[in-house]
């Protein structure tokens, strides 16, 4: 009997597979994902046990894409040890995207971006909240939600000008006398996030 | 089919997005004012202990810390 069941899960594998390789949706905008014709099946050959679930049955949906553009924008700003925002509903967000600042308003293009060591700032109404980002990326999603990650952000005012002054110039000298690519690297990474943070602090 | 974007210098150098983002966080916390750079590193230390695997056996385990062993 388990065999039977094997063969029909892979054979409407197949089929949903085959599918999806001509339209993929959104994920935003995937319909039910509880395929009825597999359920049937299961329930035929196994009617005492609970068809298996997917991951998506204990997902909340996303909310769909609005078809007029919303108001607002939805954050979402994540580190690893904490949720610095949670779905809050602002005006704008300007993200340090390695292509240059990018500013999101609601219903921007849907973009995952990869940022640079850099300012973000998120605006609502006249109140501008500005975080030095060490790098991470942000995903603009259709529905206007843009989940922005990042491994560490600080406020402007936690930060020490001294320090950064002594570390870029470290970081040039080492830059300058750097023997191995991976030494190089390690320094020029260096010298672009002081940079970066020098011109945070400054501009 | 050719390569798309020109490849960041720290992955033709040899290293991956994580250690490059790792490095960039680091420098980034060692730039903060007193209380909250004490905070972070504290934040960041991590206490494991690994074991390779061979033979189906464990070998012997090693401890890494970055918390004074007692």
């Amino acid at each position: 009997m388990l065999k039977q069941a094997s063969r029909l899960l892979s054979r409407s594998v197949a089929a949903a597979s085959y599918k999806s390789v001509t339209t993929r949706a959104f994920s935003t905008e995937l319909p039910s994902t509880i395929d009825s014709t597999f359920v049937d099946a299961w329930k035929k050959v196994a009617p005492n046990m609970d068809p298996p679930q997917t991951p998506s049955s204990f997902m909340k949906p996303r909310p769909s894409t609005p078809s007029s553009i919303p108001t607002k924008l939805t954050v979402n700003f994540v580190l690893p040890y904490t949720s610095e925002l949670t779905g809050k509903e602002v005006d704008m967000v300007i993200i340090p995207a390695s292509t240059g600042q990018m500013g999101v308003l609601p219903g921007h293009v849907p973009t995952i971006a990869e940022l640079k060591p850099g300012i973000m700032s998120v605006h609502e109404g006249t109140d501008v909240k500005k975080y030095f980002l060490s790098s991470g990326f942000a995903f603009l999603h259709a529905n206007s939600v843009a989940d922005i990650i990042a491994v560490e952000a600080v406020p402007l005012d936690h930060i020490d000008p001294s320090q950064v002054q002594k570390g870029l110039a470290e970081f040039q000298q080492k830059l300058a006398s750097a023997t191995t690519d991976l030494e190089k690297a390690e320094a020029q990474i260096g010298v672009e996030v002081h940079s970066a943070i020098n011109a945070a602090l400054s501009g | 089919m050719a390569s798309n974007a020109a490849v960041p210098f720290w992955r033709a150098a040899g290293m991956t997005y994580i250690t490059y983002s790792n490095i960039c966080a680091n420098l980034v916390r060692n730039c903060l004012k007193e209380p909250f750079k004490a905070e972070s590193i504290n934040r960041e230390k991590v206490h494991f202990s690994l074991s390779k695997w061979s033979d189906g056996k464990p070998q012997k385990p090693v401890m890494r810390s970055d918390t004074p062993q007692v």
